[in-house]
């Protein structure tokens, strides 16, 4: 058992710093729109989704409607949906432990567990779930730390909310790299840019969102040929 | 917002997260084959939504008075220029947010 932890902690070691430094900018900028430590550790507890919960300091600060909130979280975490195919199987002989792996397959855990290759005399079972666990640990740490960093911290903070655009930015750019076709980015842009002028800054995302999916769902025949994903 | 409503929304953005996390193993837990079409979305989709999040970001940016969005762009163009450079998540960000802070602190004011 104590073997098997160990072990995941080595592996667990870069997303222990990419997750504090995330968990605490969210920790910071949700003290920054009025919620405080509590708050901070159970939506890091409960909802476990990195982008998700920087949209969700916003759904908090202003007035977005509960559908709208739904909508866009389920489009915004639909790629979890196909992590999951990966590990239909594998998760089976987990038994006891397997809604807790559902509940916890984070982008950066999948992609630990899509690398994991445990030594013999360990239980690769336990690994997994060791890996699950300590990741979540982190970024629940990482955001009660942000909070309360938030409420010491006297400097100005104002900008400090660029974090999450960074963490688009950073993750379009790791994307940009993976994906052999680049139409879906350029598909995203035009809807999105588009949606922006016709339904303003308060309404834009739904539309761009629908709209990216039926265009290509509409290019299908022109992109599914081709695999827009490189195989890695 | 009262607590209430705000519990409302994190229970909702929670559920929602965890049924796009447990539908495949609820649809395809059997044998089931997984139909082409949400293949070629999952292929497709991550990259148009990340684009369309980073416009989520900057969509109150008031590009057509001072400072014409430009803290946005430099901070996005530092960004980039780093993560290209040294494609290293804590730099990138914690150097593009740095130099946003600044110019919004200290140069556009």
């Amino acid at each position: 058992m104590r073997s098997e932890i160990k072990y995941a902690f080595v592996r667990t070691v870069p997303v222990l710093l990419g997750y504090l430094f995330l968990g605490i900018a969210f920790g910071l900028l949700l003290e920054k729109a009025g919620y405080h430590a509590v708050w901070a550790f159970f939506i890091s507890l409960f909802v476990y989704a990195g982008s998700m919960q920087f949209v969700l300091v916003n759904f908090l600060s202003g007035g977005t409607g509960l559908i709208t909130a739904a909508v866009m979280t389920l489009l915004i975490n639909s790629r979890h949906a196909f992590y999951g195919l990966s590990f239909i199987e594998k998760f089976k002989k987990m038994g006891k432990l397997r809604p807790y792996m559902i509940f916890s397959l984070t982008d950066e855990t999948y992609s630990l567990l899509c690398a994991e290759r445990a030594p013999k005399d360990l239980d690769e079972n336990k690994v997994m779930f060791w890996i699950a666990v300590l990741n979540h640990s982190y970024w629940i740490l990482g955001s009660v730390l942000g909070s309360v960093l938030g409420q010491l911290i006297t400097f100005n903070t104002s900008g400090i909310d660029f974090a999450m655009t960074a963490l688009f930015v950073v993750i379009f750019i790791e994307q940009w790299y993976t994906y052999a076709s680049h139409v879906p980015v350029y598909v995203g842009a035009a809807s999105g840019i588009a949606s922006l002028l016709w339904f303003g800054p308060d309404n834009f995302i739904l539309p761009a969102l629908l709209l990216t999916v039926t265009v290509l769902m509409l290019l299908r025949p022109k992109l599914d040929g081709r695999k827009g994903e490189e195989a890695h | 917002m009262n607590a209430s409503e705000a519990i409302l929304i994190v229970a909702v953005t929670a559920l929602c997260t965890q049924l796009t996390r447990a539908i495949p193993f609820l649809l395809f837990g059997g044998k089931k084959e997984v139909p082409g079409f949400v293949t070629y979305l999952g292929g497709i989709l991550p990259p148009a939504i990340m684009v369309i999040l980073v416009l989520y970001c900057v969509r109150n940016t008031g590009w057509t008075a001072f400072p014409f969005g430009l803290p946005e762009l430099l901070g996005i163009l530092a960004v980039a220029l780093l993560h290209i450079w040294k494609r290293n998540n804590l730099l990138s960000i914690g150097g593009g947010t740095a130099l946003y802070m600044i110019l919004v602190q200290f140069v556009f004011r």
